[in-house]
């Protein structure tokens, strides 16, 4: 395992390294600092939603989920949706990118406790519960942002068109920083949890009688979801479109295959890794050598679901 | 020593168990029986603390359920509920060292991994200790969780319905390890049985529970009776006696 981990840093490497140099043309000191604050901003967004994905799948213990059933995206693109509507697009244009980050991560925290609290409330409530109303709020949020954008003037509906899928293209500093400040702690947290998580992944019963309480860990586990998921999406934008990101999905059940093991001192590290090297290298294969614009998330989507429809095909055990 | 006392339990309202309060002793097999719906697995899961408590008290020495903190009570008590579904793909050897994780809390030691193969080898799982869970026998299966309970290494053990599911062979190998360990180890095992033949068998001690009340309490020989299976499972088979030992003509 820790070979294929070696592997999997070094390919990591090469991408980044032929992203910051493949088709470098003009001044290094114009050059690096841009092209390095896109590289940063995709490694954090990389790390962040893998690892969130990766508790997500462990305690609702299903390989099919990823955090944003739970409504994230939907929030991001109301909220979005909403402050054109009111502000106009000029208005939302003028806003400080650093308010609007604020905004976003409080709301989808916010969101995150909400249900947090449905799993807290009485004895029975349960993590599925938790995710299936996750699963119809989010339904509830694009509804109204499907409304809203009706009676949006077409040329704002372009602009919240563009930013409603995730680019790396344009990353103010200040807000990676900011960024990075919420999302590093909690990897350090996800880290320190990798063996509970082990010992939750038994099922509740099992996680019981070991001396792990199953709740506790979950509600834990659920707010480094937040804090994760929340700090990518300010970032660059949801990662997917609409349905549900497939991005998670793809990177676990990547992870799974190149490191088949089920402890998380491998599978935290693996899926992080492999998440990087998807955007980065995606990334550089749409921005350098097909000089597309069209958004890295719309490919993904597209790979993602194909993979979703075999997983759910060849998935022998319920 | 188990204890009990003023122990009442409602599920939506409805009452399951009625101010139980009982002494089960250090040492030996009790089988808990009774009908379905009687308040057995119930019960186990209250001790255990699957189910929060919310009347009464239940100590195991001296942890009290519900105020001891979970880690101290997972070094004193293992279970083994009645669904062993893991989501996860491991191997029987990776399941068994997971009864070492209540004492190492993640970080392993020499010692840990020698008590891990020793659980292995007692249950004869070292040769399939590289396959799949989902690759093995039902009855190699239960017996990998009995040896990550053993691994465990605590006083008390608390099996849910374990011979769910079991063939023949399965089931009598199951309660013959669970002897030994009783026999052998000194470990205290709380056990509900669905089969009066297997706890008369292989217990020393049966309470029977009827509607969520202790209908009988005592040795095979005492609680199994023409009356018992009248009175508490509704049923007029008849009893023949073995070697001391009651069984009930099925």
């Amino acid at each position: 395992m820790a070979k294929r981990l070696i592997l999997l840093s070094t390919l990591l490497l090469i991408a980044c390294a032929i992203y910051i140099g493949l088709g470098a043309e003009g001044a290094w000191s114009f050059l690096l600092p841009y092209r390095a604050t896109k590289l940063a901003s995709m490694l954090l967004v990389g790390v962040g939603l893998s690892v969130a994905t990766v508790l997500f799948q462990t305690i609702t213990a299903n390989r099919i989920l990823t955090p944003s059933v739970m409504g994230f995206d939907a929030l991001y693109v109301m909220v979005l949706t909403l402050l054109v509507h009111v502000l106009g697009g000029v208005g939302y244009a003028s806003l400080p990118a650093a308010l609007l980050f604020a905004m976003n991560v409080a709301g989808m925290t916010a969101l995150g406790m909400l249900l947090f609290g449905l799993l807290q409330k009485g004895a029975r409530g349960d993590i599925m519960r938790l995710v299936l109303t996750g699963l119809i709020l989010g339904i509830l949020l694009r509804s109204v942002t499907e409304f809203l954008q009706r009676m949006i003037d077409p040329a704002e509906f372009q602009m919240v068109q563009s930013v409603s899928f995730a680019r790396f293209t344009q990353v103010e500093p200040s807000l990676l920083l900011l960024s990075a400040l919420v999302t590093l702690p909690a990897l350090a947290l996800a880290w320190r949890m990798r063996t509970r998580l082990d010992v939750l992944a038994l099922g509740d019963a099992t996680a019981t009688g070991l001396g792990e309480n199953p709740k506790r860990g979950q509600a834990q586990a659920l707010v480094l979801i937040c804090i994760l998921v929340a700090a990518s999406t300010a970032l660059v934008g949801p990662m997917s479109g609409g349905g549900g990101s497939f991005f998670g999905l793809i990177v676990t059940a990547l992870a799974h295959v190149i490191t088949p093991s089920e402890r998380h001192r491998i599978l935290l590290p693996s899926a992080a890794l492999t998440g990087c090297i998807i955007l980065v290298g995606g990334q550089t294969v749409m921005e350098r050598l097909l000089d597309l614009t069209t958004p890295l998330t719309v490919v993904i989507e597209l790979i993602g679901g194909i993979l979703f429809l075999v997983l759910l095909v060849k998935r022998k055990r319920a | 020593m188990i204890r009990l006392s003023g122990v009442n339990h409602f599920i939506g309202g409805t009452q399951i168990l009625h101010d139980i309060s009982l002494e089960l002793p250090k040492g030996g097999i009790t089988a808990l029986i009774g009908p379905n719906g009687a308040g057995k697995s119930t019960l186990l899961s209250l001790i255990a603390r699957l189910t929060p408590l919310k009347q009464g008290e239940i100590t195991v020495d001296t942890l009290k359920i519900g105020a001891c903190a979970d880690r101290d009570l997972a070094k004193v008590l293992a279970i083994m509920a009645q669904s062993t579904h893991v989501s996860a793909r491991l191997r029987v050897r990776e399941l068994v060292s997971f009864g070492r994780y209540p004492w190492h809390r993640g970080r392993p030691t020499a010692a840990d991994d020698a008590l891990i193969e020793a659980a292995l080898a007692r249950f004869e799982l070292l040769e399939i200790g590289d396959r799949f869970l989902d690759e093995v026998s039902g009855g190699q299966r239960q017996r990998a969780f009995v040896a990550m309970a053993f691994a465990q290494d605590t006083d008390y053990l608390l099996l849910d319905e374990p011979l769910n599911n079991l063939d023949i062979a399965g089931a009598r190998g199951l309660m013959r390890l669970l002897r030994e360990m009783a026999d052998n180890d000194g470990k205290t095992i709380l056990i509900v049985l669905h089969d009066i033949n297997y706890a008369a068998a292989f217990a020393d001690r049966i309470v029977a529970l009827k509607q969520g009340r202790i209908a009988a309490l005592g040795t095979p020989a005492e609680v199994v009776s023409n009356s018992l299976l009248r009175d508490v499972f509704g049923t007029d088979a008849e009893i023949s006696h073995i070697d001391g030992r009651p069984f009930v003509m099925v």
